[in-house]
């Protein structure tokens, strides 16, 4: 913990502070809806409603006041974020069994809301990742270059009863980190690859303005002083800063940093998920270090690591760091002269 | 004279004290097993061996199987440390200890590789690793190095058996859960005809990998101490009622 004062006061209560978070992440759900199809639609409700679900089960199971914690809007936050970063139009179960360790295993076995030291959102992409990679890197494509643009029937019907007719070709592609990553193996340049119609003028086709969306959304987070400008700025100049070095040294193999920046889920990272205030470090220094750790994790895992993108892997490591982080960064308490330490030395 | 006549005879009191003896015995022996399979479980309290409990226990056979090595290697070792507490000299025992266990793990290895040899393959590094397993020398260290050798041959085998119990329930979660099978590997131990006898839970299940990766086991390993402790619990607020 950082110095006084502690108390936020009625302006920013918990609901009210989740409420203002789920509104930041709308411009990224529209533009998510307007490029890739309803898919995210039908993922942000089924994540919501099992979220809802575990939640008040557990909160049941615990004896704890079921509608103060579920009013709160926290499970809602997880469930958005959790769907955010999920690939759409796969089936159902995933969605709820992604929700299942978010809430039950990251959040509640933990002591609920506060407690948790890893980000829920995240345990349950990681969970996910590690069980299911077919699924979890069959992501849709842009709209404007499906072969087949699914619509909300389509939507429905891949959730709910599977494939069917529809193949999975007519509608997914390889997402931008994933396909450069396999086409640097085999050989080609970071400059050809790019060229290709999927990249579009910044990182990707539509997850470009997602990612610009969500950016905006983390701009009016920081205006609302719903969170400080040192997570986002650690996490996003880490990661520039690291992928424009290993860009300098081989540009042949290393996209630039804005590539890097623009896709993949570093955006709604920096601005929604490395800056949830229980995981997250809250020293001012602590948020530099913790943040800077993952952004430089991100690279490194996309750079060298076996899964496509490291943003989930990187922020969980960071989390684990977090009490460590705090515990050296205490800021100097005014009065005193030496840093004030919760351990003697 | 009249004080007489209520004085016990001597036999039936010598019968009487007999009689308290065995009862005194016999909860001894009880306490040892209650402590190996409940109380003092290696498995779920005192945490001890974790190693092949975290990686092996993927499937109901690799379980059981290590679970059984272990316990024959717990058994004879403690057997043998008792046989030989008077004469191994104290500053230097750890090292004799170890040397006894090692041995004897050398045998249970060369025995299953010689006859289960396709499971001896599938376990592989994790048999001579039996050797480092803490639990073998603790209770070699903390039981058998001061107790006669039957109580010490009962006490690694109630400890080996409890472990082996938390090994299969584990083993058994993890693979239903991981891959909706019951007895998968049968055929390493009972030959090809064996493999039939796989029970499978729910058929085209599409299998949950992280139950049978390592973090699978951490998992599984944390609900079923959640579990225990909740049941002590349970029964101590049952007792205070």
């Amino acid at each position: 913990m950082t110095g006084a004062p502690f108390s936020l006061g009625p302006r920013n209560s918990t609901p009210r502070v989740m409420l203002k978070v789920l509104a930041a992440l709308v411009p990224g759900i529209v533009a998510h809806y307007w490029f890739f199809g309803p898919g995210i639609v039908v993922s942000l409700l089924l994540t919501s409603l099992a979220a809802v679900g575990f939640e008040a089960f557990v909160l049941l199971m615990r004896n704890q006041p079921v509608r103060l914690h579920l009013t709160d809007g926290s499970a809602l936050v997880t469930a958005w974020l959790l769907a955010l970063s999920l690939p759409t139009l796969a089936p159902w179960w995933l969605y709820v069994a992604g929700s299942f360790f978010a809430i039950v295993v990251a959040k509640h076995l933990y002591g609920g809301l506060g407690q948790n030291v890893f980000n829920p959102a995240m345990v349950g992409y990681a969970a996910l990742i590690v069980s299911f990679p077919l699924y979890m890197t069959q992501w849709p494509a842009p709209l404007e270059l499906a072969v087949h643009a699914p619509g909300w029937a389509d939507a429905f019907d891949l959730v709910f009863a599977g494939q069917g007719a529809l193949s999975p070709d007519a509608y997914t592609s390889a997402t931008p980190l994933d396909s450069l990553k396999t086409q640097i193996l085999a050989g080609r340049t970071v400059e050809a690859v790019l060229g290709q119609p999927i990249y579009g003028l910044l990182g990707g086709v539509g997850g470009e303005w997602v990612a610009l969306a969500f950016l905006a959304g983390g701009a009016a987070l920081l205006a609302m002083r719903l969170t400080t400008w040192h997570i986002p700025l650690a996490f996003l100049a880490a990661v520039a800063l690291s992928a424009g070095a290993l860009h300098l040294i081989d540009p042949a193999r290393h996209a630039g940093p804005l590539f890097h920046l623009m896709t993949g889920g570093v955006m709604l990272g920096a601005f929604f998920i490395a800056t949830d205030p229980v995981t997250a470090s809250t020293t001012p220094l602590g948020k530099l270090v913790y943040a800077g750790g993952a952004g430089l994790l991100t690279v490194v895992i996309r750079t060298w690591g076996g899964f496509p993108d490291g943003v989930a892997f990187a922020v969980l490591l960071m989390n684990m760091c977090v009490p460590f982080i705090d515990d050296y960064t205490q800021p100097r308490v005014f009065g005193k002269t030496a840093r004030l330490r919760r351990r003697a030395p | 004279m009249s004080t007489q006549a209520h004085e016990v005879p001597a036999e039936v009191a010598a019968g009487e004290a007999g009689l308290q003896a065995l009862g005194d015995r016999w909860a001894e022996l009880r306490e040892i097993l209650h402590n190996g399979l409940w109380k003092q479980n290696p498995g779920i309290v005192q945490l001890l061996g974790l190693c092949p409990l975290l990686a092996i226990s993927n499937t109901v056979v690799n379980s059981l199987s290590l679970g059984l090595a272990t316990t024959l290697v717990m058994a004879i070792s403690s057997g043998s440390v008792s046989v030989l507490r008077n004469y191994i000299p104290q500053p230097i025992r750890i090292p004799v200890f170890v040397l006894i266990i090692a041995a004897l793990v050398t045998v249970v290895q060369l025995f299953m590789n010689a006859y289960v040899h396709p499971l001896y393959l599938v376990l592989g590094v994790f048999i001579p690793l039996i050797t480092t397993n803490c639990i073998v020398l603790a209770r070699v260290e903390a039981f058998a190095s001061k107790r006669s050798t039957a109580h010490a041959v009962l006490d690694a085998s109630a400890m080996g058996i409890g472990l082996t119990l938390v090994l299969v329930v584990l083993g058994g979660l993890r693979e239903a859960v991981g891959k909706g099978t019951l007895l998968s590997g049968l055929d390493l131990v009972f030959g090809p005809a064996a493999a039939a006898w796989t029970v499978h839970l729910a058929p085209g299940y599409q299998g949950f990998l992280l139950a049978i990766l390592p973090p699978g086991a951490f998992i599984g390993l944390g609900l079923l101490i959640a579990m225990k402790n909740w049941l002590d619990l349970r029964a101590a607020k049952e007792q205070r009622a």
